[in-house]
């Protein structure tokens, strides 16, 4: 039925809640999870006469974000007010930044299955969230924390510039995997540090004019985006092939339903009057600040990846993977810092840990053991102090409880033997004992010499060096 | 008075604002708008040109706090300001997106 190509048009508005102590505007905490109200003050309250005060970490963070993303730094800043009533806002007003934003016409690359694309970044502004609405299903009323009002974020708007889930997806990442790097924010799109909202329309493939927008809310994962994407492109599709109208609005995408349905229309769009706030003075920014904050600018993941390659000869995969996130490349470059042994603690980090991780359910930057017992591991291991079953088993120890690997070998006996004499009483048992096995190596089953090393390694409780176990089986054969 | 405010206009201001005003209470808020108005082309009759647009009245800027967490736990003294409280929080209308 669909006879017309159509090609989507995606542009997206990403707030991130920035990893600052205190909130934007009053020294209020920022910790998630308090009980309701025990993070408030009259400033995040809205009481009449409390007056904001800037957090200077804020404006650090934002120009941080920005210049990592290319973006021009405006010199004299102000802040807006955007006026709404929701009881979640308790001042009916939101502080935002409307007419001169901190940050303005920058750019991220993405990798793309047609290579690189530039997308635009229109501007980063900074403003404050609003609190939290909780629905009370017994009593017919609402209630409101404001824990989370005045918390600081940041709006960063891109240019409609994307064209399919797959580039929405890899833009967020990317923007994502900058701002951990930076320390700017945690950026958990299920914790809700990092939310996305996704304004598409579609026209006809081949042309250039924009068709009808909306803007999609409620999106909590990757998986959840790229689902809403789809679906959204399909209804304006089917609307357009029926000769109806595409509305301006936005809708609030259900995942569980894989649904999304429209929350306000034109009739009632938003007018926010926005007006200079008064409470705030400018905030202007020099060269030597922006050079100051970029200077503090720590290493980012591309110049980070290509430094794995070029200083510790890692491979693509396994520095793509280690890169990959910020708590992993830490302890990489911890744990070979101490060790001078980047491959094997690379591996440690793509096998077993990420086994780990995946069996307990946990994200990298769960992880909570040291990267001086991990480099205690590498050496025991490379010395040959244990063998690979027995590291293992202790990397688990480390894996857990960040147990003292040196210490825990030592206590718990687990050192390879590597004493000859008592290695040949042994194996010489074991040869005694299989006779049938003998023959058969004897008679050119080469297999049967696997059978003589597992019951050697069970007699020395795994503890025995292999290497050695196989040469004096040989020569005992 | 050259500014007249429209019926429309002031019932659209009126739900932006939330305020529901009686007809006698529009009549004299049309007039004072149209006042407000008519200052303001009062003010657009001087030359402005070259003059940098003002964002405030103080010429200071540049007044920063520094991230440290000064208050604590004050919701006790805080929630006495809500008209109704439950599980620690303000009690409003039943509000659902």
């Amino acid at each position: 039925m669909m006879s017309k190509q159509y090609e989507m048009v995606i542009g997206l508005e990403v707030h991130v809640e920035l990893a600052t102590k205190t909130k934007i505007f009053c020294s209020c905490s920022t910790a998630f999870g308090g009980a309701p109200n025990t993070h408030t003050c009259p400033v995040c309250t809205g009481m009449p006469g409390s007056l904001p005060v800037l957090n200077k970490q804020v404006v650090e963070y934002a120009m941080a974000v920005g210049l990592a993303t290319n973006c021009e730094i405006t010199r004299c800043n102000k802040f807006d007010r955007k006026n709404y009533f929701y009881p979640d806002n308790p001042q009916n007003y939101q502080i935002s930044q409307l007419y001169l934003p901190i940050c303005r016409n920058g750019s991220v690359e993405i990798q793309t299955e047609n290579g690189t694309k530039s997308i635009g970044i229109h501007e980063i502004h900074m403003e404050e969230d609003a609190g939290k609405l909780i629905h009370d299903e017994w009593g017919d009323c609402s209630l409101v924390d404001f824990n989370r009002s005045g918390v600081p974020l940041i709006e960063i708007v891109s240019e409609p510039d994307m064209r399919s889930a797959e580039e929405v997806i890899a833009y967020l990442d990317k923007l994502r995997m900058t701002i951990q790097y930076l320390g700017a924010s945690d950026c958990k799109l299920q914790e809700g540090s990092m939310r996305a909202d996704v304004n598409i329309s579609v026209r006809e493939a081949g042309t250039t004019k924009l068709g009808t927008r909306t803007e999609m809310k409620n999106l909590n994962s990757f998986r959840a985006i790229a689902r809403a994407i789809e679906n959204e492109k399909n209804r304006q599709i089917d609307l357009i092939e029926s000769g109806e109208k595409v509305i301006q609005e936005t809708r609030r995408w259900d995942d569980t339903k894989e649904y999304s349905y429209a929350m306000r229309s034109k009739e009632d769009a938003q007018d926010y009057r926005y007006f200079p706030e008064p409470d705030l003075v400018p905030v202007v920014i020099n060269d030597e600040w922006i050079a100051e904050v970029k200077s503090r600018q720590p290493e980012l993941r591309e110049a980070k990846l290509a430094r794995y390659k070029e200083e510790y000869g890692l491979p693509d995969y396994d520095a793509d993977i280690i890169t990959g996130s910020k708590r992993m490349a830490d302890i990489f470059e911890a744990a070979t810092a101490i060790c001078g042994k980047p491959k094997k603690v690379s591996n440690w980090l793509m096998v077993e840990t990420m086994r780990l991780l995946k069996e307990h359910a946990m994200e990298p930057e769960d992880i909570t053991f040291s990267p001086k017992n991990l480099a205690k591991l590498v050496e025991l291991a490379d010395a040959g102090t244990i063998n690979s079953t027995v590291a293992k088993e202790v990397f688990e120890k480390i894996f857990d409880e960040d147990i003292d690997p040196d210490e825990y070998v030592q206590e718990n006996g687990l050192k390879t033997v590597n004493d000859e004499g008592e290695l040949r009483t042994v194996i010489g048992q074991v040869v005694k004992d299989n006779p049938q096995s003998v023959e058969d190596y004897h008679n050119g089953k080469e297999k049967a010499i696997g059978f003589l090393v597992g019951q050697t390694m069970k007699a020395m409780k795994g503890k025995a060096n292999p290497a050695m176990v196989n040469q004096i089986l040989k020569e005992l054969l | 008075m050259a500014n007249i405010i429209s019926d429309e206009t002031i019932e659209y201001v009126g739900i932006l604002a939330k305020l529901e005003l009686s007809e006698e209470e529009k009549i004299r808020a049309k007039k004072d708008m149209g006042d407000m108005l008519d200052y303001i082309d009062k003010l657009n009759e001087l030359d402005t040109a070259g003059v940098e647009p003002m964002s405030h009245v103080f010429p200071v800027n540049n007044v920063f706090r520094e991230d440290i967490v000064v208050n604590g736990d004050d919701s006790e003294q805080m929630l006495k300001n809500a008209p109704e409280v439950k599980d620690k929080s303000y009690v409003v209308p039943r509000t659902v997106d």
